[in-house]
């Protein structure tokens, strides 16, 4: 447990700083609703009659007038990117990090295993990772309740579990590149996340696109398809468990065999 | 018992050379010197052993044990000490202290608090704002504070002040006299001869020899040169002769006494011996190869 515990500490800075930016948007977001709420319906008609552009978003099939399509959306915005961006620099740094301070020829002369290496460091990335959701839902929570929304607790889980997912998902894939370089990555893995998110867009944009669903966790963090159907696309979520389960045994498969230079 | 023996180590980096063939072979409490230039495979030969790198070739045993099988209860007697130190950001020295004894699961406060008091360093400095001296200090104690059976020093003295290197043999000499081997790797010929038992040179990745400080015996050469006398004394082991007036610059490999009573009897007005460049040592072990 040492090695996790001195990640944790290592990363406490940064976990702090990306987990208040995130908690204090949501919850300047949420309390703002009342105040949008009044204006909805126009909102509404104008977001939704943006053509192909509210369908790049999404946007076409949410009813902003319900909190919880105008949360759908925000949510999608600040945990979905900004939360996936904090997940691809946790998963990009961690392995690529010891070998481009050096340090890496300080942890792995001691006697511990790599495979004890790559476990504790991809605990210590999901750990960050929950931290970071939990500060976000108990946030979320108590500025519903200031605002007296009542929304359905069941969609808002999926939403958070959905993105909790994507998080995890492209934390893991960055974190599988992360055992193949040595240096750097930090590129790679903002590069990464937003290439993913743009493929969404795009397959928002055109059928022929479709397919781009399958490639990107923005497929199954469609919060239109949460909220209608008030469950995650298998389809799409179960490529996503895939892609996190493959990034994460190339890690130890790479990082057991490395030459550390 | 060899604590540390290789067979044939070898280990290519794709196509370049890392070492090639590397025999060494340790007895348990030796003090070991590991010799030759920058880029001669000293730190590779290290790391393979270390188990950092994965040999492409050949094998070696530590401990009696295969270093790829059985790594981490290796490591875990070995006190390894990297030729360029580096810590992690923001880390007192005290802290990174705690967290080596930590990941070796033992509380080493109590030799960790000496070997700092012995080589005056300030537990409470953040490692980062340390000179490289301070850093290197920082090094032999996480190497040294858990009490390894055989401590790997890669260039362990550069970096170091006069003073702080004599404290540091003397830590070196008290583990060894307690039991430890030591193995340490350096490109200061005068540091290996005044220090080891025993010796390897390697040069381009390859052991060109490896036996006792004496038998060696080359190792003892120097570079002389005097002045007033237009030739060299005529006495063996004088090479690599270059006369410019009456100034007379030549390499000597022998016994020391030898070469002083040959000088005293010539007409000198000047003497300067000096210790060689390791380069014209190796040139001279060419040689030698050369000729056998």
């Amino acid at each position: 447990m040492s090695i996790l515990r001195h990640n944790m500490k290592q990363g406490r800075n940064m976990l702090i700083i990306w987990t208040s930016v995130i908690a204090f948007m949501l919850a300047v977001c949420i309390l703002i609703y009342p105040e949008m709420g009044r204006q909805m319906s126009e909102i509404n008609s104008m977001f939704s009659d943006m053509g192909s552009f509210s369908a790049a978003f999404g946007m076409d099939k949410i009813n902003f007038g319900e909190f919880i399509g105008f949360f759908g959306v925000e949510c999608g915005n600040l945990l979905g990117l900004g939360g996936a961006f904090f997940a691809a620099l946790l998963g990009i740094s961690e392995l690529a990090g010891e070998e481009r301070e050096h340090t890496a020829e300080f942890l792995l002369t001691h006697p511990v295993s790599r495979r004890r290496v790559v476990t504790e460091k991809l605990c210590a990335v999901l750990l960050q990772i929950v931290i970071m959701n939990a500060a976000a839902i108990t946030v979320t929570s108590l500025c519903v309740l200031a605002i007296g929304e009542t929304p359905d607790i069941k969609l808002l889980a999926l939403l958070f579990l959905a993105y909790i997912m994507l998080q995890a998902e492209i934390a893991a894939v960055c974190f599988g590149v992360s055992a193949f370089i040595s240096r750097g990555g930090f590129g790679v893995g903002l590069g990464l996340t937003a290439l993913l998110y743009f493929l969404n867009i795009i397959a928002n944009l055109t059928k022929e696109a479709g397919f781009l669903k399958y490639i990107t966790p923005y497929g199954y963090t469609d919060s239109s398809y949460i909220i209608t159907n008030a469950g995650i696309e298998v389809k799409y979520l179960s490529v996503g468990i895939i892609f996190t389960a493959v990034g994460i045994a190339s890690a130890y498969f790479k990082f057991e065999k490395k030459d550390i230079v | 018992m060899n604590i540390i023996e290789t067979n044939a180590l070898t280990k290519y980096y794709g196509k370049s050379r890392g070492i090639i063939d590397v025999d060494l072979s340790v007895p348990e409490g030796d003090f070991f010197g590991f010799i030759g230039p920058n880029g001669a495979g000293k730190s590779t030969t290290l790391r393979v052993l270390l188990g950092l790198i994965s040999p492409t070739g050949g094998l070696a045993r530590i401990f009696g044990m295969d270093i790829v099988e059985n790594k981490e209860k290796i490591l875990g007697q070995i006190g390894y000490m990297p030729s360029e130190p580096a810590f992690y950001h923001g880390m007192k020295v005290s802290e990174c202290l705690r967290y080596s004894a930590r990941l070796r699961g033992m509380d080493c406060a109590y030799e960790a608090k000496k070997l700092c008091e012995r080589f005056e360093l300030d537990t409470e400095r953040k490692i980062n704002e340390l000179s490289l001296g301070n850093r290197k200090k920082v090094s032999i104690v996480c190497a040294l504070q858990h009490m390894p059976k055989l401590c790997i020093l890669d260039e362990p003295t550069s970096g170091l002040d006069p003073l702080m290197q004599r404290e540091f043999y003397s830590v070196l000499e008290d583990r060894n006299a307690k039991g430890a081997t030591i193995l340490l790797s350096s490109h200061v010929l005068s540091e290996v001869q005044h220090h080891c038992r025993h010796a390897a040179v390697i040069r381009d990745g390859q052991v060109m020899a490896c036996d006792s400080i004496e038998n060696l015996g080359d190792a003892h050469a120097k570079r002389v040169i005097i002045r007033g006398t237009g030739v060299p004394p005529s006495i063996e082991g004088i090479k690599d002769v270059k006369i410019d007036g009456d100034s007379v610059n030549f390499l000597y490999i022998g016994k020391p006494q030898t070469l002083m009573d040959a000088l005293s009897k010539l007409p000198i007005t000047d003497v300067n011996i000096a210790e060689p460049d390791l380069e014209e040592v190796f040139m001279h072990y060419y040689r030698k190869m050369e000729e056998n």
